[in-house]
């Protein structure tokens, strides 16, 4: 592992086949001696990375991210030039992720707040049980499509799929999409068809104040990849918002309670 | 790191071949499993190889694993009973120091032979003679299992790390057009020597990450083919039934796929609403008739034959499974990573969906003209 420093504040590490371990050690090392930017070169699937570190720095990624990237982020920025595995933004708080590529399955799991941008395809059960408390909400944007389970038992935030890249007649998401989905929304670039969704989710049109919401949410996403946000929006837009809060609810309650009204 | 560290993950599986059947040295599958050493935990690892004998490549190359080197006669004695022995050896090995603290290795033995013509029973085929063979061995001779016993291939595993099974077999000495590797993370069952995988039957060889929650299913209905297993490991039963399935019934390739991970009945009802009124039929009569073959549970696998390799998923995709490739290429693995350790700008890596397999089949055989074993 050879690490060098490029200027005031900016390092780089060749990562090769070095253990995530000693990869990362060494990045908070960096970080607690004030780095303000830490190039990763070489990366070969080595994980965790941009985890433990509370800084706002900013850490890049050239080659392939591992697993669980940026799993418990709070604060850095990740930026991958490269595709990324699974588990991008597995359990993140703050701060953002952009890949400039594709991105494997369970990205965005629990989720509870910060940005991630990915350009490409993700793979299956992305967005799966994102969540939102009071000003924490989560943004995922996916530049192209998704595989099965998108967006499933999603409890809050905002998942936006994009399909920039789809082919004429090909699918934008999979199957069981927002399958037990009991919070936060979803917009699809496109149509959903119907035998994909869960049958806890309500499809609608974007109003005026959607609108709003996806131009500011797109912003980011535009300049990230340079894409401009009235090109994005140029197609209509599917909204899926659920229908309970308490898809479940009944499911696994007392059946005393049920039966005397205390569990509607 | 410390050779003994390990974390929870799951297996790894890496698979190469050259579809112009050039051979391609083992350093490459060696890179590209190694690099996924955190997805086992050193309680398995193997390999397979396809074309690494060319000068024996008429003789079945049966490898044997044998608990101490006096059960070679009865193996030996059983093997006559069928076959001409046309040479025997040790099959070499290096000592790898780290490897004896956990285990004691068991010796390696290999045969290459050549069937008996009066040693067939009545409607028995050349292969299910040597079928047969592997069953006895493995079920009757004490001590002794069969990893592999197809023509001009070979399987090599063991209890260690893929570095450390890949230095114990000198992997990187044999050149092959197809490799697969495997590293272990035991779960439901033991590790020992001869549940690493790749797990193979005449030249079929199979690597698995994830589990089989229907081997009961399975493992009876093989058996009532004649399949022994004996191997204590829910992968062998995959092996078996591509033997059955393919070889014995020659369903074409996507027909034993879709038994094996077959659509959902909501899917299969699709195909008619949408037109597709043969594939709803085959996908209808495939689901029942071979209701027993189907996997279930999570699951990557990758199956290899002397014609290719293919890979799939179960159908809800709970495990792992990227492709890529490069010209005449094609490589397999769990992790995007462990590919492009070996192939840094592949002209196309992708993440098949669910139950859908990558078929990557020498350049000779077209996929309707299904090439069989041996």
């Amino acid at each position: 592992m050879k690490v060098k420093a490029i200027s005031d504040g900016i390092y780089e590490i060749e990562c090769g086949n070095v253990h995530y371990r000693e990869v990362n050690k060494k990045v908070k090392e960096l970080v607690n001696k004030g780095a303000k930017k830490v190039i990763l070169k070489e990366v070969y699937g080595q994980r965790y990375i941009g985890t433990g570190i509370k800084e706002n720095v900013k850490i890049e990624v050239y080659g392939t991210a591992g697993n669980d990237l940026g799993i418990f982020l709070y604060g850095p920025e990740i930026e991958v030039f490269g595709n990324a595995q699974d588990g991008v933004g597995n359990t993140m708080r703050t701060g953002k992720i952009v890949v400039r590529g594709h991105a494997g399955d369970v990205c965005g799991y629990g989720m509870r707040g910060g940005k991630v941008y990915i350009e490409g395809d993700v793979g299956y059960r992305v967005g799966i049980h994102m969540k939102g408390y009071k000003n924490l909400v989560p943004t995922f944007i996916v530049g192209g499509k998704a595989g099965n389970f998108f967006g499933e038992y999603m409890a809050g935030g905002i998942l936006i799929l994009l399909g920039l890249n789809r082919k004429p007649g090909e699918d934008i998401v999979g199957d069981y999409c927002a399958t037990g989905m009991h919070g936060g929304v979803i917009f699809v670039r496109g149509e959903v068809p119907k035998r994909f969704l869960g049958r806890e989710v309500k499809v609608f049109e974007p109003d005026v104040k959607d609108l709003k919401l996806l131009t500011d949410e797109l912003k980011g996403f535009s300049e990230a990849f340079n894409i401009p946000v009235e090109e994005i929006l140029s197609e209509p837009f599917t909204k899926i918002v659920p229908v309970s809060a308490r898809p479940y609810g009944r499911m696994y309650a007392h059946r005393w309670g049920i039966a005397t009204g205390i569990i509607k | 790191m410390s050779p003994y560290y390990s974390e929870m993950s799951g297996c790894g599986l890496a698979g190469i071949v050259n579809r112009n059947g050039e051979k391609i040295s083992g350093k490459f599958i060696y890179d590209s499993i190694t690099s996924m050493k955190e997805r086992g935990n050193g309680m398995g690892a193997g390999f397979a190889a396809y074309g690494i004998y060319p000068e024996m490549a008429d003789y079945y190359a049966f490898h044997v694993m044998l608990d101490d080197l006096d059960y070679e006669s009865e193996v030996n004695t059983v093997l006559n009973r069928s076959f001409k022995i046309v040479k025997s050896e040790i099959i070499p090995t290096k000592e790898v120091p780290s490897l004896y603290k956990k285990t004691k290795p068991p010796v390696f033995y290999r045969y290459f032979v050549e069937p008996r013509d009066d040693a067939r029973l009545p409607m028995e085929s050349e292969e299910d003679l040597v079928v047969r063979t592997v069953m006895t061995i493995n079920e009757k001779v004490k001590g002794a299992y069969v990893i592999s016993s197809g023509k001009n291939m070979g399987a090599f595993k063991g209890v260690g790390h893929p570095d450390e099974i890949g230095d114990f077999f000198e992997i990187k000495e044999y050149k092959g057009y197809i490799w697969l590797a495997h590293t272990r993370f035991p779960t439901n069952t033991p590790g020992w020597w001869g549940g690493a995988h790749p797990f193979t039957l005449l030249d079929w060889a199979i690597v698995h990450n994830g589990e089989i929650t229907s081997y009961g299913t399975n493992k009876r209905y093989v058996e009532m083919y004649g399949y022994r297993c004996t191997l204590l490991t829910d992968t062998e039963v995959a092996a078996y039934l591509f033997d059955l399935l393919f070889r014995k019934h020659r369903l074409p390739i996507r027909a034993v796929f879709m038994a094996m991970a077959s659509p959902f009945w909501k899917d299969i009802e699709h195909y008619r609403e949408t037109g597709l009124e043969k594939t709803y039929e085959m996908a209808r009569m495939i689901r029942t008739v071979y209701s027993s073959a189907m996997l279930n549970g999570p699951f990557a696998m990758l199956f290899a034959f002397k014609d290719g390799v293919i890979g799939f998923n179960d159908r809800i995709k709970l495990r792992p499974f990227v492709a890529a490739e490069k010209g005449d290429t094609v490589y397999m693995a769990s992790e995007e990573s462990a590919i492009r350790v070996v192939c840094e700008e592949p002209d196309r890596v992708w993440m098949p969906k669910a139950g859908e397999p990558v078929i990557a089949l020498l350049n000779h055989c077209k996929e309707e003209d299904v090439c069989y074993p041996a």
